[in-house]
């Protein structure tokens, strides 16, 4: 467990150094900037708009960090060749693949939280300067708390992508690496149409084979309810914790698969 | 290359940059007719745009709606002659990414019945994505409502205006004045009393300011209708005592009948016309043109 936590800290030291922090510069600029801008252009649905746009980059950028940062884990260190000075010493592989997986998450983490708390000010002072009849009409208050509901989907939809661009990085390069787990985050956006697949053909083999890649697929549809909070829509803590049970189960067998073959690559 | 010669460089391209884009902006404008590149549509299809959407799809509707009020004002403001053609593409894509934007179903409801040139002049689009409205939120009564106000305002149909009216009273969270609002539709018709009735209501509840602004519009033009009515029985009045109408408002003012040039509601004087006595709004005022009189029920 503690080296899994010291490999943790250097990849989220190691980010830092690539200046992966400064997204949330952009992010703030961004926000600030539509925020001051968007207002004349969208007859009175700047709340709205600053709140898809604000959940929509949280999720993007950390899709973009997730991706470019989590496919290079691996690689990376073959690349520089570091790899066969860390194998030797006292520390398993899995720990090794384990310490990588929790230091991007933790950089995710704390990516998404200042994001998240800048996205609040914002907020606050939109709800501050809005008048109190223009505030009547928001479905909820501008910094209405159920938003964090979505952005707790997103860091564990996240989470999902950097374990599968984890695993992909351990036995392809970066580049097939990327190709794939966008291919697969792209895909598993498209799930509810494999479920439906056997109402369109007529082959019950395709359609079976459609209905189980339906279930093995990761349904990434299921982390997305940000259409439902910024409309104020109830989403139950029962089906948060359901999602989050999903989420959770699949990071582990992705996990477990990428320890598997990275305990057995061969690096002579 | 030196740090000051370096800088003097980039401030110089930069200037460079940015005259050569203006005069570029003129060039392509002379190649490119004006309304070409805003009406087209790159995805007409609702299920294609929601598919590519992702995970982003009120991002896309947002960017959609933006859109349309931007395609809607253009072309209100535009001199030329005026299209609405993508004005139901753009808020159906809008509405259909995002099925909850209660607001794109509203703004179809006034802008795309209101009569041309201010409006498309279809109200069975403005229909057409409210009962979408309310296939995605049966109990939203404000599209029912607002399918009776469309009903009312635009095509004149009382009876089927008075039964959505009737309809949005019984929806859940329903406002208590949309029930007698039904049985003064169904009995009067489109008297102006029940016409201010619904707009006064439509103003207090609005949920936009440009909704708002439509209702205070639609108020002022039915006080504009007020005002010629009272005007033109001052005017017959002066023609039973002295013989001959009025040949300007000075003959008014001169014999007592009204004390100031009278205006309407936004300050622009009215207009009298000497051969018939009838008094019209002066075109240039931006309560013109006046809704169609009232209707027998």
């Amino acid at each position: 467990m503690r080296v899994i936590g010291l490999v943790a800290v250097n990849v989220f030291k190691e980010s830092v150094r690539d200046k992966v922090l400064y997204s949330i510069i952009a992010f703030a600029v961004l926000l600030i900037a539509s925020s001051l801008l968007i207002g004349d252009l969208t007859a009175g649905q700047d709340i709205k708009i600053i709140k898809d746009l604000g959940l929509a980059s949280i999720s993007i950028f950390g899709l973009l960090i997730a991706i470019f940062i989590g496919i290079g884990l691996v690689w990376k260190e073959v690349d520089k060749r570091s790899i066969y000075t860390l194998l030797p010493k006292p520390m398993r592989r899995q720990d090794f693949l384990l310490g990588k997986y929790c230091g991007l998450v933790l950089t995710l983490v704390i990516n998404i939280a200042v994001m998240t708390a800048a996205f609040y000010v914002v907020l606050a002072l939109m709800q501050t300067v809005a008048p109190p009849n223009v505030r009547a009409s928001w479905p909820a208050p501008a910094t209405d708390p159920a938003m964090l509901k979505a952005i707790a989907l997103v860091v564990l939809e996240l989470m999902l992508v950097t374990a599968i661009a984890l695993l992909f990085s351990t036995f392809s390069s970066p580049f097939l690496s990327a190709l794939l787990t966008a291919g697969l985050w792209v895909a598993g956006h498209f799930n509810s149409d494999l479920r439906n697949f056997g109402a369109v053909v007529e082959s019950p083999v395709l359609a079976r084979l459609a209905r189980a890649t339906y279930y093995v697929l990761p349904n990434f549809a299921a982390f997305d309810v940000k259409l439902q909070v910024v409309h104020a829509q109830a989403v139950p803590v029962s089906y948060v914790a359901l999602t989050f049970l999903y989420g959770l189960t699949y990071i582990a067998l992705v996990l477990v698969g990428a320890v598997v073959i990275f305990s057995r690559r061969d690096f002579k | 290359m030196r740090t000051r010669t370096a800088i003097a460089a980039i401030v110089v391209l930069s200037i460079a940059v940015v005259g050569l884009q203006a005069l570029e902006d003129r060039a392509h404008a002379a190649l490119t007719p004006e309304a070409d590149a805003a009406d087209f549509l790159y995805v007409q299809s609702p299920a294609v745009l929601k598919r590519a959407a992702l995970s982003y799809d009120a991002l896309v509707a947002d960017l959609y709606w933006i859109r349309a009020v931007q395609y809607y004002g253009g072309k209100r403001l535009s001199k030329g002659p005026k299209t609405y053609d993508l004005l139901y593409p753009l808020l159906d894509l809008t509405t259909s990414v995002d099925p909850y934007f209660d607001i794109a179903y509203r703004f179809g409801a006034i802008f795309l019945g209101e009569q041309y040139p201010g409006g498309a002049g279809r109200p069975d689009l403005g229909i057409a994505l409210l009962q979408k409205g309310l296939r995605a939120q049966p109990d939203k009564w404000q599209f029912a409502e607002d399918i009776g106000f469309v009903y009312y305002w635009w095509l004149h149909d009382y009876r089927v205006a008075a039964e959505w009216f009737r309809r949005a009273g019984q929806m859940p969270d329903a406002p208590e004045w949309l029930t007698p609002l039904a049985a003064v539709t169904l009995a009067k018709g489109g008297s102006r009393a029940s016409s201010r009735t619904l707009w006064t209501e439509i103003a207090r509840n609005a949920d936009a300011d440009w909704l708002r602004r439509q209702a205070t519009v639609r108020l002022e033009q039915l006080d504009a209708m007020d005002g010629i009515d009272f005007i033109e029985r001052v005017v017959q009045q002066y023609r039973e005592r002295t013989g001959v109408l009025p040949a300007s408002w000075n003959d008014l003012i001169r014999t007592r009948f009204l004390r100031a040039v009278p205006a309407d509601p936004t300050g622009i004087p009215f207009q009298l016309d000497p051969v018939t006595g009838s008094v019209t709004l002066d075109p240039s005022s931006s309560l013109s043109p006046l809704p169609l009189a009232e209707q027998p029920h």
